[in-house]
């Protein structure tokens, strides 16, 4: 009796102690996202101004003389809207097929392996590999240089996005339509373009995001310039660089405006990400379940 | 699944059906079908890509010197004409090695509490925070850790080490400025949890909660529950969750650029400063046209990176696919 006691408080312990460790976790994950925010809204806000949204930067204005950072964030929003669009134009017709004609099939199962691999290509080496695309084909660094490298990265993204949500539709209303004598592709384009719809939403303001704040990839492709792109073969600024760029200069005013640079970033993107769950939960009514 | 072409079922059993229409519409499927058929290569076709013209790219300096030049190599002095990937390589082991070793416990822990035996109200605040925490941008985190990681390390890790742990070697405190290994480590464990949490969590969900109730009726906790039945189900996912997170971290570039120093050094210490292989290729890309050899010694690293993230990702993404499509007899 003596020994079950002792075993039973033991164990006891053991499970109010790691349930606490748990919590501890939980609370170091939410609190660091809590942290992120803080900092930046701390450090960036004091430097926000409406000039910076609003104007390009002047003459000295990287060594703390007026302007903006309106260049940066035109760019980014050119880029990555550019990106997203075109990798829209690929993502929706590989989804559809992957929900219409592969299904869970085995050639199906390789394309959503391939996908996830891409998922996970970094995105310096996308930037090398746009790189020696330019090379090749003799093109200089240049918003669409931008473009086509930020929407190979995004590819994967939405289109993954959006076949984790249609894969949920029920499989009788495809059954149902067959049954009536359409073809896949009436299917396709009738039935499953209608329940793809959250998904879709979900893919574009998902694909933005990551679009908009990635760095590394349009460093190689996309340059830095003042003004702002009117050609998509000029090179283009953007807010990561912008960020980035200022914050390696030596004046203490271009570094306040690197930490209200990265305010606006960080405003944008959880924009877009809490802009996309409130979407989606919208539109997901309208489809049938 | 097998393909049923309707154009010949059609015409063969009941020839009365093809009237132009029909056979229109089955023409237009089929079409279709081949269309979308070849955008569906369209995600093999740019892995080759990749991988073959960084390959092309960086095939002169493969040429030039031995494999074993390159990778052991210690001297970096592109314009002598010296190429030696060693300081940079074990930079990128340090950084993603403390990184991983800080983000795992953590995740791991709140993974299962996430999936075991947190409230549906819990889990559905802990998503929309994930999220957020994987949609903000690498150079706002690497702003973070220039403004409180950089410093934090700086002022309370370096000295509490320096006193407690100063004898061993990797603890030691060599150059006290706070950029290093351990400020890009821990920015790089809050970069990866999102992406390990979510995948450790999901797995978790995989395993039928008949096991679990077995075990709980026979009057087991729910800690001995997870440790002796569920843990074990599914240990080959959570490791494969990890080196998915291992990956990501391995690739991270504007983050880690930002707060590791960037000094090309054997690190001898988590406190030294490191300079990784992205941060390489990022940092130097604007000169490497200038002098000979150096572009095609960048792209090489990329390559290099490129595949062992390739490998790694590969492997995780299988296992993790097998333990979603697992039957549970």
């Amino acid at each position: 009796m003596g020994l079950m006691k002792k075993k039973w408080q033991r164990r006891h312990i053991v499970e109010a102690f790691i349930k606490f460790m748990m919590r501890v976790s939980l609370v170091i994950v939410a609190g660091a996202l809590g942290l992120i925010l803080w900092i930046v809204i701390v450090r960036g806000l004091p430097a926000l101004s409406w000039d910076m949204v609003t104007k390009i930067p002047e003459g000295g204005y990287y060594m703390g003389k007026g302007g903006g950072i309106l260049n940066a964030i035109l760019g980014s929003l050119y880029l990555a809207a550019g990106g997203t669009l075109l990798a829209m134009i690929f993502s929706v017709p590989i989804a559809m097929y992957l929900k219409t004609y592969l299904g869970e099939s085995k050639w199906g199962h390789y394309v959503r392996l391939s996908l996830d691999v891409l998922w996970g290509i970094p995105s310096i080496v996308y930037g090398a590999f746009g790189f020696t695309l330019m090379i090749a084909l003799g093109i200089r660094a240049s918003l669409l240089a931008g473009i086509i490298i930020l929407a190979l990265i995004e590819l994967p993204i939405m289109t993954r996005a959006m076949d984790e949500v249609i894969r949920r539709m029920p499989v009788d209303l495809e059954h149902a339509a067959l049954a009536l004598g359409s073809t896949k592709f009436e299917v396709a384009l009738r039935v499953v373009t209608r329940q793809m719809l959250p998904g879709i939403t979900t893919a574009i303001l998902l694909g933005f995001g990551r679009g908009i704040g990635d760095a590394a990839s349009v460093l190689f492709t996309a340059g830095y310039t003042d003004r702002i792109p009117t050609s998509l073969m000029r090179p283009t600024a953007s807010l990561p660089l912008a960020v980035f760029f200022q914050l390696g200069s030596p004046y203490p005013e271009v570094q306040q405006r690197g930490y209200a640079a990265a305010l606006i970033l960080t405003i944008i993107v959880l924009a877009v990400s809490l802009g996309s769950r409130w979407l989606s939960a919208r539109l997901n009514k309208y489809t049938i379940k | 699944m097998s393909e049923i072409d309707t154009s010949q079922l059609i015409s063969k059993t009941t020839g009365r059906l093809t009237r132009p229409v029909v056979a229109s519409r089955a023409r237009q499927n089929e079409f279709a079908r081949r269309t979308f058929f070849v955008f569906t290569l369209l995600p093999v076709f740019l892995i080759l890509t990749v991988t073959v013209a960084l390959l092309v790219r960086s095939w002169p300096i493969l040429q030039a010197y031995s494999l074993s030049d390159l990778i052991f190599g210690d001297v970096w002095k592109p314009t002598n004409g010296q190429f030696g990937f060693w300081p940079f390589i074990l930079g990128t082991f340090w950084v993603t090695a403390v990184g991983v070793i800080l983000a795992v416990p953590p995740c791991l822990l709140t993974s299962i509490y996430l999936a075991e035996y947190a409230h549906s109200r819990t889990r559905s605040i802990a998503k929309p925070v994930l999220d957020l925490l994987a949609a903000i941008p690498p150079v706002v985190y690497g702003v973070w850790g220039l403004l409180a990681i950089v410093p934090f390390v700086d002022e309370v890790l370096a000295p509490l080490s320096d006193r407690w742990l100063g004898p061993i070697s990797i603890f030691s405190v060599n150059q006290p400025t706070g950029f290093g290994i351990l400020a890009a480590g821990i920015v790089l464990a809050v970069m990866i949890a999102p992406l390990i949490i979510s995948v450790m969590y999901e797995i978790f969900s995989t395993v039928p909660n008949d096991l679990r109730h077995a075990s709980l009726a026979v009057g087991a906790t729910q800690w001995q529950t997870i440790r002796n039945i569920v843990l074990p189900q599914v240990a080959p996912g959570i490791l494969a969750a990890v080196v998915l997170g291992a990956s990501r971290a391995l690739g991270e570039t504007i983050a880690v650029l930002m707060v590791v120093g960037n000094i090309p050094q054997v690190p001898t210490s988590i406190f030294d400063s490191a300079y990784p292989l992205p941060a390489l290729i990022a940092n130097n890309y604007g000169e490497m046209m200038s002098i000979p050899l150096y572009d095609a010694a960048l792209l090489s690293a990329a390559l290099v990176l490129l595949v062992v993230i390739l490998i790694f990702n590969i492997l995780s993404i299988l296992v993790i696919q097998r333990m979603r499509s697992r039957k549970w007899a």
